[in-house]
């Protein structure tokens, strides 16, 4: 019984981790998707957005979840302008090695990661919020239960947020003008540029969306996680990671990677031991690359087409 | 004199330790001699076959680590790493690329990323192999002189550079450029792209993890945090190649020594010492923004830049 | 004799024929035209034969041996060598060294691939041109360097991608007389792709043609100029337009 009660509560723990990932991952695909470069400061700009969080709880009391609507727009705008001013004009200058656009990324995380140590220390932060260790149990609602599981109320709480998130972002891509063209940029940039669309603020756009929402995963994880200056390439692993698990830039594949990835890990913790869940996340990235190249998304399209 | 150029620096470089210099500075030119074997190796594979490699310091890692692992587990010389390495980089370079070789483009770049990622947690973890954090130390180093060591990983830079001489002017060099300019148009005309692929991913790998293993032997300390990192080896040797130039027989050589000037001098200035990353950050974005092709592949560039300059000063 | 069949060859992608059942065979020097409108299944037929795509169904043969099976290197290795529609030079090499790197297949020293890379510069008229560096090229000689790379793997067989396209009357004369020269110097035979019908008519000894990945007529050209359903496949297209 109680093999039964530890491997619920690991599944829980590891949807509701997965909800969070595939926010993270959303980002990325949609970056992904619309100019075809991965992003390897996703991570960083997450960590940014945690210190904004972080700071504005400690010196102004603000609730991390509130954070969201400042730390998001705040992160938006930079988005924009790294797209405008570092990656736009990169596409242009001509060189041996191919990816440039990428290894200018690494190299903003670089710089975000090395002056976060700078400016505020190496020191594990977190914010203590009066309700972090609320939890609903089982045995509250069910007196008779056999097992006891729980339920963590920030961590529920980042959850539901992080769906609600995901609802408004699908509906925003498939309702909206803007978002239409954003699709539109995405399936075929050429095609796109015909039909009037503007190409270079679609991919001006989509880099802010990206950094705005990596950002409200940033402040949905700080009540529930610790904060260093260096937590920025974790995070930009994972983001890789769902993305090919979920097929390089889907947005319905970020959400079923995401998911993956999270009971993944949370059974590796579980299991074999807490620190090889980073080897866990790339043991099933390497096995999506060998057996899935196209990813869960190429899955859902298969369905899809009847075959 | 151009042609003769390597062969000058080569017999100059013989002489050093005939001139006396301080420990610190056979330590920095030692550094220079390995990342210049470092970069020399990505060369072939990121610059002359164009598949762009962010996860070297699984290569540099793994051959550190072979040396270390025969002195700490069998009790034997940490110097059989460098023949051991040879051995087992290939097959790591086999496996790798087998599992990455079939991916183009940015894919490539993040699986060989996160292959680097999985070794050091790798390392990290098997703590009865590797004793994990704790670090693998050699308590009787070989020479406390530092002048075998420079002889030493200056014989590995000249082998290094004499092989992508020779593999460069040959069919095998005409096959890595044809894959990096177009890999379809390579294949149908003959050339087994995969194959051709790995072989370069294997040269790249074994002469990576020489250094690796020189590492180990020279500085006799090694943890999964000092010979994984994805920044302070991966990406540096990126920037070591891009700096100096890539699918430049001279550019990693220029930009190992640019690279390691620099981060010693980073790190000895006071305040800004801390931030040496941001500061390399910054650099590399320039690099990508202004000179892509590195100082020996935008020289031409660079007078230019400084002309103007002239003209408007004067 | 027939040196390639491809028999029933039928290629899908997704949903999607490119290619239905299409059958027709390459004799021994000759020269057979590819034709049809936009989007008939052309590159995707070359793509197949050179063996960047395995057909859905359907095979084709070289000399009796099956090859679609085998990859776009192995079909280079038996002598069937491929230009591409947009040309696609090794950029940043000069246009000797793209030469020799294709040469290097057959050759066994890189004074042999150099001395076959001169030789096939010479035959298509580059041999000025072998220190420049190919971006640098115009449309045209780019063109004739892709031929050249093709011809320096020494094949039996050539497949030619548009090699037309884009060219100005007088370049177009040129490359007339390089294609006719491959076959009668160097008895090579070749498959062409081309939209320029005037070119077409006049060099090829046979046409197929396609629409909508079916074969739709194969004749001599005179017998096809005058075909009522090429016509109408053409015609169409351009009422379409």
């Amino acid at each position: 019984m109680a093999q039964l009660e530890l491997f619920l509560q690991t599944l829980i723990s590891g949807f509701l981790l997965g909800g969070l990932y595939a926010l993270i991952a959303l980002g990325m695909a949609l970056i992904m998707g619309v100019m075809r470069i991965i992003n390897l400061a996703h991570g960083d700009i997450m960590m940014m957005a945690m210190y904004i969080a972080f700071w504005l709880f400690t010196l102004f009391g603000i609730d991390p979840y509130v954070s969201v609507f400042i730390a998001a727009p705040a992160l938006f705008l930079f988005g924009m302008g790294v797209q405008k001013y570092l990656l736009t004009p990169v596409m242009k200058v001509e060189s041996i090695l191919p990816h440039n656009q990428v290894i200018l990324t690494v190299g903003l995380a670089m710089v975000l990661s090395n002056l976060a140590t700078v400016l505020f220390t190496g020191n594990y932060r977190s914010t203590p919020v009066n309700y972090a260790s609320n939890a609903w149990y089982l045995t509250d609602i069910w007196k008779g239960s056999p097992i006891e599981l729980s339920l963590s109320m920030p961590w529920t709480l980042s959850f539901v947020i992080a769906i609600v998130i995901t609802i408004a972002l699908w509906l925003f891509l498939s309702k909206t003008d803007i978002g239409k063209s954003i699709r539109a940029t995405s399936q075929d940039p050429d095609a796109a540029l015909i039909l009037g669309v503007n190409v270079n603020r679609m991919r001006m756009l989509t880099f802010g969306i990206g950094c705005a929402l990596v950002a409200c995963a940033g402040c949905l994880f700080i009540p529930i996680y610790y904060l260093y200056p260096s937590l920025g390439k974790q995070f930009t692993n994972v983001g890789f990671v769902i993305t090919v698990i979920g097929g390089m830039g889907s947005t319905n594949g970020a959400v079923i990677g995401g998911l993956i990835l999270g009971i993944f890990e949370s059974m590796t913790a579980t299991y074999i031991g807490m620190g090889w869940a980073p080897v866990g996340r790339f043991a099933i990235f390497v096995a999506a690359l060998v057996f899935l190249p196209g990813g869960v998304a190429s899955i859902i399209r298969r369905r899809k087409l009847g075959k | 004199m151009k042609k003769y150029l390597p062969l000058i620096i080569f017999t100059v470089l013989l002489a050093v330790p005939f001139i006396g210099f301080s420990t610190y500075i056979m330590h920095i030119l030692i550094l220079v001699l390995m990342w210049s074997v470092i970069g020399m190796a990505w060369n072939i594979l990121g610059g002359y076959t164009g598949q762009v490699s962010f996860g070297h310091a699984a290569f540099f890692g793994v051959g550190a680590y072979t040396a270390g692992i025969l002195y700490q587990h069998l009790g034997i010389s940490a110097w059989w790493g460098l023949p051991a390495s040879i051995v087992v980089l290939t097959a790591l370079s086999l496996v790798i690329g087998y599992i990455c070789l079939r991916l183009r483009g940015a894919y490539f770049a993040l699986a060989t990323l996160a292959l680097g990622e999985i070794c050091r947690v790798t390392a990290e973890n098997l703590v009865d192999f590797t004793r994990g954090n704790l670090g693998i130390l050699i308590k009787e180093r070989t020479w406390v002189d530092k002048t075998w060591y420079f002889y030493i990983i200056l014989f590995i830079a000249a082998v290094t550079y004499s092989i992508i001489k020779i593999v460069m002017e040959s069919k095998l060099g005409y096959y890595f450029v044809a894959i990096r300019e177009d890999q379809d148009a390579a294949e149908s005309l003959g050339i087994d792209t995969t194959f051709y692929k790995t072989i370069s991913l294997c040269l790249s790998g074994i002469l990576t993890g020489t250094a690796g293993a020189f590492y180990m032997n020279y500085m006799g300390y090694i943890d999964p945090g000092v010979v994984f990192p994805l920044y302070d080896i991966s990406i540096v040797t990126v920037m070591v190649v891009m700096v100096g130039g890539a699918a430049t027989y001279g550019g990693p050589v220029i930009g190992a020594v640019i690279m390691v000037f620099l981060a010693e001098v980073i790190r000895s200035l006071p305040h800004i010492g801390a931030a040496h990353q941001t500061i390399f950050g910054i650099i590399l974005i320039f690099i990508i923004m202004f000179l892509p092709n590195g100082i020996a592949g935008d020289y031409l560039k660079l007078f230019k830049i400084f002309r103007k300059h002239n003209r408007a000063s004067s | 004799m027939n040196l390639i069949e491809v028999k029933n060859v039928s290629k899908r992608f997704g949903g999607l024929a490119a290619l239905s059942e299409v059958t027709f065979e390459l004799k021994q020097k000759e020269i057979l035209g590819l034709i049809g409108p936009n989007g008939a299944g052309k590159t995707t037929m070359f793509n197949v034969i050179n063996g960047f795509y395995p057909p859905s169904s359907g095979e084709v043969h070289l000399r009796g041996r099956k090859i679609s099976n085998r990859k776009p290197h192995q079909v280079c290795k038996l002598g069937v060598a491929r230009t591409f529609q947009v040309v696609r030079p090794l950029q940043r090499m000069s246009v000797l060294d793209n030469v020799i790197a294709s040469a290097f297949m057959r050759a066994a020293t890189k004074a042999q691939a150099e001395e076959v890379a001169l030789e096939v510069l010479k035959f298509s008229n580059l041999h000025d041109d072998r220190e420049t560096i190919s971006k640098g090229l115009p449309l045209g000689k780019r063109k004739r360097l892709e031929i050249a790379r093709a011809l320096a793997t020494l094949p039996e067989i050539i497949l030619l991608d548009e090699s037309f396209a884009g060219l100005n009357p007088t370049e177009i004369n040129e490359q007339i007389e390089i294609v006719n020269k491959i076959r009668s110097e160097r008895g090579i035979t070749i498959l062409i792709i081309e939209h320029h019908m005037k070119v077409i008519m006049s060099i090829s000894d046979r046409i197929v043609v396609l629409n909508y990945g079916r074969k739709i007529a194969e004749g001599i050209p005179s017998e096809i100029g005058r075909s009522p359903t090429v016509i109408e496949a053409y015609l169409g297209e351009e009422h379409r337009a």
